[in-house]
């Protein structure tokens, strides 16, 4: 593979996707201290949301230990270079928290939703692409569930609202590297030559950095990951780890490596409950191609009623369920726990 | 044969044509006309077919009729945005509307909770808030009419399919009016509504998650018992409102997880957040049926 001398952005999710393993509960200072390091190593653009986005401070997801507003105010105050981007889900949150933060000084806002509801973003993203200045971004998530054409009609839906670039989100952290080639080389080839086109990558399967690499050979320019991989399931794509890949290969990123490195593993490894990793349950995500954020809703549910997460999360993955359903988790432990019970 | 008012229906859509099957077999209400704007409309064939008058020119099809036919009821299954334009014409004509579109003109009906509040006020425009409000707010009702609920919180997910393009085009509307039902007809002093689409073939029934916080530490046994007796008055008229887990308790967070299936008249079965809609929508009518058929009520325009 050669990717001599190509330019890529890459974007970090610590302050996101990460919140999902630390249950939400990063605190304002935290997320000051991890933004600072970053703009310090030159990362161009970093996350801070809710784990699922505006808005999703809730019993079903997570009370957060501060609002959206208090950790994008605090965090687009303190950065110089870096930029701040928020993540929306439609039915979650709306265009009021969308314009919220705008206020608190964001860069970029990304529309989420499952891959083949496109249509519920209109609203969202419309909205976003009319404000001057604001980087609109597309994301359809669990993009593994459907082939690579339907996914390309979907990202056009988002193009089509006013998205400058769109995202192949393997939430599940379930891609091979040929299922990434796939469906971003068509993406590449179907949509508008200045639409950008980004990867989001889950490190369910240890796929994370070959996938990401897969995604930027068939024209991705976007690519997320999270440094010391801080998110949910077994993490997003470890951006550290990443970035010297890139480093080896030629592949133009602007940010520091070494500072990186130290960010990582001085403020977010001990920023940790438990580490991030490729672990039985986090692999069965991976494996079924289940939602990441499912897995602490899976083991508290394990943990409740007796039962295996493993089993759990494979019988979500059986259901096709989709980002979002966290309230399916108990209730299935329960049914599972009657079973076994009455058995 | 007992008298039964007579009732348009406007929107010869799913949704229309799945009240119209459902509002044939009503002991007080008649359809009697249904209202379209595309004369190749598939639906108003389909209300033809049943000996239905129908118009192909909308309300103002309507109206010149609304008199002569002695129409005391409408039911607007259209979209927001011609809501109050159709709902001003046909209480000009002394009819009362049902509104099914989330415009939300006239106050919120969930019928388990405030339909007689709705009736005894003789309001001549009541909303029925959302699919996802039909399908929770009862549940939140029956939790706060035990113990002050400090925070509701709603979790509809629903099948791909049962999505129309106007729900689409403005989730925003679903998650902003439920929470509104749920605070002002649930009783919660906070509300949040989240919904989900789930694509999965085949279509998966919807289901609904409740959560409420209480103020004080939950009476399981009380909160138990009021749930399930708010279930059977919902299941009077959607027998497949399910109660599948729960009420579970935490701390002072009390669960009820609902499966809510349709009875399949003209929507299919799955889609039960469709037909909790248009079963409350004929609910609705027949309480407002039987205060006029009572003399207690008589509809006039303002």
């Amino acid at each position: 593979m050669n990717l001599q001398g190509r330019k890529i952005q890459v974007h970090d999710m610590s302050l996101r996707d990460g919140m999902h393993p630390k249950q939400h509960q990063i605190t304002v200072e935290q997320m000051v201290e991890i933004a600072v390091a970053m703009d310090e190593a030159g990362i161009p653009l970093i996350e801070v949301t809710h784990g699922d986005g505006l808005g999703g401070a809730s019993v079903n997801y997570g009370f957060p230990a501060a609002s959206d507003q208090e950790y994008l105010t605090a965090v687009c105050k303190a950065v110089k270079k870096t930029r701040v981007s928020a993540l929306l889900l439609p039915g979650i949150g709306t265009v009021d928290h969308l314009k919220m933060a705008v206020d608190c000084g964001i860069s970029t806002i990304r529309v989420a939703t499952h891959c083949t509801e496109a249509d519920v973003s209109e609203q969202h993203i419309s909205m976003a692409s009319q404000i001057s200045g604001l980087d609109t971004v597309g994301f359809l998530m669990m993009a593994h569930m459907i082939p690579a054409e339907e996914l390309v009609v979907q990202l056009k839906l988002m193009e089509s609202y006013g998205a400058n670039c769109v995202y192949i989100t393997d939430s599940a952290g379930y891609m091979l590297p040929d299922d990434v080639t796939s469906r971003v080389a068509l993406a590449r080839k179907e949509l508008k030559p200045e639409t950008e086109l980004g990867f989001h990558g889950h490190h369910n399967l240890g796929m994370g950095i070959a996938n990401s690499l897969a995604a930027v050979e068939a024209g991705a320019t976007r690519i997320d990951g999270s440094l010391a991989g801080l998110g949910a399931g077994a993490g997003n794509t470890p951006l550290e780890v990443f970035l010297a890949v890139c480093d080896r290969m030629g592949v133009e990123t602007g940010v520091d490596l070494f500072k990186a490195m130290d960010v990582a593993e001085d403020l977010i490894v001990p920023l940790m409950d438990h580490m991030v990793r490729v672990d039985r349950d986090s692999l069965t995500l991976g494996w079924a191609g289940v939602y990441s954020s499912f897995l602490l809703f899976a083991k508290r549910s394990a943990a409740k009623y007796g039962l295996s997460a493993r089993d759990i999360l494979v019988e979500l993955g059986r259901r096709r369920t989709v980002g979002g359903q966290e309230d399916m988790i108990e209730d299935l432990a329960m049914d599972m726990a009657r079973a076994r019970d009455s058995a | 044969m007992s008298k039964k008012i007579r009732a348009a229906i406007i929107g010869p859509g799913n949704i229309g044509t799945d009240l119209l099957m459902k509002a044939m077999r009503s002991d007080v209400i008649e359809p009697v006309w249904m209202v379209g704007v595309d004369p190749e409309s598939p639906g108003l064939a389909r209300a033809r077919d049943m000996g239905i008058k129908t118009t192909c020119e909308g309300v103002d099809g309507l109206v010149p009729h609304m008199r002569e036919d002695n129409i005391q009821i409408c039911f607007d299954a259209t979209s927001a945005y011609v809501h109050a334009d159709n709902s001003r014409k046909v209480n000009a004509q002394g009819a009362v509307m049902i509104d099914l579109t989330p415009a939300a003109i006239g106050p919120f009906c969930v019928p388990p909770v405030n339909l007689k509040n709705a009736v005894a006020e003789r309001a001549m425009n009541v909303n029925m808030v959302t699919c996802g409000g039909q399908a929770t707010i009862p549940m939140v009702a029956a939790v706060s009419r035990v113990q002050a609920v400090s925070y509701g919180e709603i979790v509809a997910t629903v099948s791909s399919r049962s999505v129309g393009p106007g729900t689409r085009k403005n989730i925003d509307e679903f998650t902003r009016t439920t929470a509104k039902g749920v605070e002002l007809i649930g009783g919660a002093q906070q509300g949040k509504a989240i919904i989900i689409i789930n694509p999965a073939e085949p279509p998966l029934i919807m289901r609904d998650t409740i959560h409420c916080l209480t103020v004080d530490e939950p009476d399981q046994d009380a909160i138990t018992r009021s749930v399930h007796e708010m279930v059977a008055e919902v299941q009077k008229y959607v027998p497949g409102y399910t109660l599948k887990n729960g009420p579970t308790f935490d701390g002072k967070r009390v669960s009820i997880y609902m499966e809510v299936a349709g009875l399949g008249d003209f929507l299919p079965r799955y889609a039960g957040n469709l037909d909790i809609m248009t079963a409350a929508g004929l609910r609705t009518a027949e309480m407002y049926a039987e205060e006029i058929l009572a003399g207690r009520f008589v509809p006039a325009a303002a």
